[in-house]
């Protein structure tokens, strides 16, 4: 019993699921209730991970339950960016009349798996924190049953995520049986003479891996499962399994396997460089703007494993970096899809920004704000994102991949502003309704001052992820 | 640390930006912003001379330096200006008022956000000339973009969306090669402060790519043939404020980038690439004076003309003597000054007749006589006549390309006149000739705003023409510095290579 304090966390969050679980079967209609709950409860698990931050590195059970600076760091993140999920997404579930118990709850089953695999120092337990996410991910895609595109997003994401899975167990396997044992520093031990059964299984694991994280060529999932799921879900979508696959990137990239970095280093580059040209170019044609935040996410996860790419500590550090600007950026950017709302509709093509600065200056502005953010123009934070990934590629003068790399921010330059075209050049279409829910505003507000005035402190982010060492 | 002076003049526009975007206007007419904006811009001004004024002309250090932590003490925030640079700070906020002033006229829908692009704009503008860290520099280089690119789109003629877009996406590919490049100088050096690079030095067998991926960056800003074609789209499109600011002091940034990065960070490639910058300076002189000749738009004309002007501003940096960078800082000053005079000039006229099209007018110097006069000014500083600011600049540059290069130097000569041709021809045809257009009869001759903008480009223009003292005078150390670094690298690179 020892141990209870570090799992603290998990317990308290598997607990808090069950109970609402329970709430909702006696209590009618309790679905607001539970949906206020949840996000309380999550405020107090993020109030308990802080908690936890301060403490050493410890095991857990036998070696497989890591928790450290990294898994810490990343679930505060993770579980930060869940609270302004659900508090973005709160009304939007009520116009589209998604306001059920399991929506909630989905929620957070999926942020435990997500925890249990950021925390995962063992091929099982791992799993076991990927199929919980991934379980709940299914039904919450297809959330949105009556709709046609919503569930065949639901089909599409079950059908191809049960292969990558699949593939992904099928690598875990080959590693435990050439490495003899299932504990990642057990398997790093064991694996330093070069072997191909250790090399497939590396092949395989990423391979898995680079699906759940939507890269290339990987991705095929991703355009229309953003589409097709509800918004708030794609918003879940679009940032907590990215920052749990990421955390498991790392993991398995310098635990497991940090003996055989010159096999999995030029497939990190390749599916990176991969990436980032092809999400530049497949957005360029896109008309619905989840679809083409889709392939914009596609290609920032190149430049998020393009820091991974370079085995160096500055490397993870800027990826780390990199995923935390990203979550802000694609906060700021849903909020304001979550405000294109009139008679109960919402808005999501990009034709119909067309002329909105000039009925709705603020939120145009914070989208031009947002989207030159994302283009990575100085001085906003999107920008300090992709100098960190490139200061830690040129420093082992991967001269290739930084230049591929830039190239590709002019290409996706391109499609952003043409949404700040159609926002501020194009001519006016009807108004949108102003009044929001306040969770909605305080969203916007926060992350987008947080993009404009990154620069003034840029050093704030970069202080703490620099504490986070794997090598 | 005594007052920052610096950083005040960076970020006093932008303070004034805010204020004016929280100040309601009851009329909706944004007269008290305009106010605002102008006051801002004029404090901006006064404290820029009083810079000038307190500044030490013989020192060739960086002065009012300003050196804090800004990212987890790897790279500084530091600003400091030298001879060189003041020159170009005094421009930016002299012409920026100027500017404000001339809004009433040309900008008709959503005047408070015109006035935040612009005094944002001055922000980033100065921090450019003071900046004197590489990723500060870049910082405010790249940011320049936005603000530009929302002037040139909102506000812009009627293929407004393919020039902005042009224009972002051709500065935006030019610069990223010089990121690449400034991070390399990082993890090659140490550093990226522009004062201990220039201690250092960099060594020779990086020196030529870097140059390159600095000069891609450069070469588009300036902008040098080939990479020249988005400037006359971006001019054409965009407001005459917009086109004073790019062409007064945005392709500036460039030639500034030129003597400060490319001939103090890299001399030994700059050594090697100087034919190549010769080459590209001689077809941009030639080339684009005989397309300005054949124009039939006013704007477009001046656009190229000013293709021509920075092709012979990058010709007399690469001379690498004193007289050719002289004469190439002076001609920047000149040109800042005449073409922002002259997108005025032309605004002046578009804005009663609406129409750029120079066969549309004639004989203007019957009903606008005292336009004709200012006009007549300005066309003579373009054109280089003896007594306008236009001429030392060219005949400096001149002075220093005879005396590298007399093939050179005679091709460079036979710009000036065909710079005279397409200037005087464009006078002609416009203030002179017969008034064929009856429309033309019911323009009215300069409003008072406009006779205060245009007589306050006037006055610097004949002023310095006749007495360039004060101006050489502030470069003069600065130069002889960089000069004396730039030849003692290369003298001390000859001796390792023995």
């Amino acid at each position: 019993m020892e141990n209870f304090q570090y799992i603290l966390p998990e317990v308290f969050i598997s607990i808090s699921i069950m109970l609402f679980l329970l709430v909702g079967v006696f209590k009618k209609k309790s679905a607001s209730l539970i949906y206020n709950l949840s996000n309380i409860s999550l405020v107090i698990l993020l109030a308990l991970i802080i908690n936890l931050s301060s403490l050493e590195t410890v095991y857990l059970f036998n070696n497989s339950y890591l928790i450290d600076n990294l898994s810490n760091y990343m679930k505060i993140i993770l579980v930060g960016s869940g609270i302004f999920v659900m508090l973005t997404g709160s009304k939007y579930i009520q116009v589209i009349n998604l306001n059920k118990i399991e929506y909630p709850i989905l929620i957070l089953s999926s942020i435990l798996g997500m925890m249990i695999m950021i925390s995962s120092n063992d091929l099982i337990v791992f799993y076991m924190g990927l199929e919980l996410q991934s379980l709940a991910l299914y039904v919450l895609a297809s959330f949105n049953r009556d709709n046609l595109l919503s569930t065949e997003s639901g089909l599409k994401y079950f059908v191809l995520s049960a292969l990558s899975s699949g593939l992904l167990l099928y690598g875990c396997s080959l590693t435990y049986g050439f490495s003899e044992s299932t504990n990642f520093d057990q398997i790093l031990i064991n694996s330093t003479e070069f072997n191909y059964g250790t090399t497939f299984g590396i092949v395989f694991i990423l391979v898995g891996l680079a699906f759940k994280i939507s890269a290339v060529p990987f991705h095929m999932w991703a355009p229309d499962v953003y589409q097709g799921s509800p918004t708030s879900v794609t918003l879940f979508f679009a940032i907590l399994p990215k920052i749990a696959a990421l955390s498991v990137f790392i993991k398995f990239l310098y635990t497991p396997f940090a003996n055989m970095n010159d096999q999995w280093q030029t497939i990190i580059v390749f599916i990176s460089i991969a990436s980032m040209i092809f999400g530049a170019v497949a957005a360029i044609g896109q008309k619905n703007l989840k679809r083409l935040i889709a392939y914009s996410s596609i290609s920032h996860m190149g430049y998020a494993l393009a820091g991974l790419a370079t085995v160096t500590n500055q490397g993870i550090q800027s990826s780390i970096t990199y995923i935390s600007i990203y979550l802000v950026m694609n906060l700021a950017f849903f909020s304001c899809l979550f405000m294109l709302k009139r008679n109960d509709k919402y808005y999501e093509n990009i034709e119909d920004l067309s002329g909105l600065s000039k009925k709705h200056p603020i939120l145009s502005f914070s989208l031009l704000i947002v989207l030159f953010s994302l283009a990575g123009i100085p001085p906003l934070a999107g920008f300090f994102a992709k100098f960190y990934v490139f200061l830690a590629v040129i420093e082992q003068s991967m001269y290739f991949l930084a230049i591929v790399g830039l190239l590709a921010t002019v290409i996706a330059a391109f499609y952003y502003l043409r949404i700040i075209k159609i926002i501020y050049f194009d001519p006016e279409k009807d108004e949108y309704e102003t009044s929001h829910n306040l969770g909605l505003k305080i969203t916007l507000a926060i992350s987008t001052i947080f993009i404009l005035a990154y620069f003034i402190y840029p050093s704030g982010i970069t202080e703490i992820v620099s504490k986070i060492t794997m090598i | 640390m005594n007052f920052p002076i610096l950083s005040s003049l960076i970020l006093l526009p932008t303070i004034g930006a805010l204020f004016i975007l929280f100040t309601k206007s009851s009329s909706g007419k944004y007269q008290s912003s305009k106010y605002v904006a102008l006051f801002i811009s004029l404090a901006n001004f006064l404290l820029s001379l009083y810079l000038w004024y307190v500044f030490d002309k013989n020192s060739v250090d960086f002065q009012f330096v300003e050196n804090r932590d800004w990212l987890s003490g790897f790279i500084y925030y530091k600003v400091g200006i030298d001879g060189i640079s003041i020159l170009f700070v005094i421009l930016t906020t002299f012409i920026t008022p100027i500017c404000i002033i001339s809004v009433n006229a040309t900008i008709t829908k959503r005047l408070k956000d015109f006035l935040i692009a612009i005094l944002i704009m001055e922000t980033f503008m100065i921090g450019v000339f003071c900046s004197l860290d590489l990723v500060i520099f870049y910082l405010f280089f790249e940011a320049g973009l936005i603000p530009m690119f929302l002037i040139i789109g909102i506000w812009g003629g009627e293929r407004r969306v393919y020039s902005a877009f042009k224009f972002f996406l051709y500065t935006l590919l030019g610069s990223v090669l010089m990121l690449v490049a400034i991070i390399s100088i990082y993890w090659i050096t140490g550093t990226t402060d522009v004062e201990k690079l220039y201690e250092l030095g960099i060594n020779a067998e990086y020196q030529n790519l870097l140059w390159l991926a600095f000069f891609s960056s450069f070469a588009v800003k300036t902008p040098m043939w080939p990479v020249h074609t988005w400037l006359p789209d971006a001019h054409v499109e965009a407001p005459t404020v917009g086109s004073v600011l790019l062409a007064a002091i945005l392709l500036k940034m460039a030639g500034y980038g030129f003597i400060r990065f490319s001939l103090g960070l890299f001399p030994i490639a700059s050594e090697n690439f100087t034919m190549l910058v010769y080459i590209l300076s001689l077809i941009a002189i030639i080339y684009t004076s005989l397309v300005a000749l054949m124009q039939e738009d006013m704007k477009k004309l001046i656009a190229y003309s000013s293709v021509a002007h920075m092709g012979f501003v990058t010709l007399g940096i690469f001379t690498m003597t004193q007289q050719g960078i002289e004469g190439s800082i002076f001609q920047m000053i000149s040109h800042g000054l005449v073409s922002a005079a002259l997108f005025l000039s032309v605004g002046v006229v578009y804005e009663r007749h609406h129409t750029r099209l120079i066969n549309k007018y004639g004989g203007l110097v019957s009903i606008m006589p005292r336009y004709a006069i200012v006009f007549m000014v300005f066309t003579l500083g373009a054109l280089g006549l003896p007594g306008t600011t236009g001429f030392i600049g060219e005949f400096l540059i001149l002075m220093g390309a005879f005396e590298k290069n007399i093939l050179v130097a005679m091709i460079a000569s036979l710009g000036v006149i065909l710079g005279a041709a397409y200037m005087l021809w464009l006078f002609k045809r416009v203030v002179f000739g017969e008034m064929n257009n009856q429309e033309l009869k019911s323009m009215k001759d300069l409003k008072t705003f406009e006779i205060i903008t245009l007589s306050a480009l006037v006055i610097p223009i004949l002023f310095f023409g006749f007495y360039p003292e004060p101006l050489m005078n502030s470069i003069e150390a600065s130069v002889e510095n960089t000069l004396n670094m730039y030849n003692f690298d290369l003298i001390n690179n000859l001796a390792s290579k023995d």
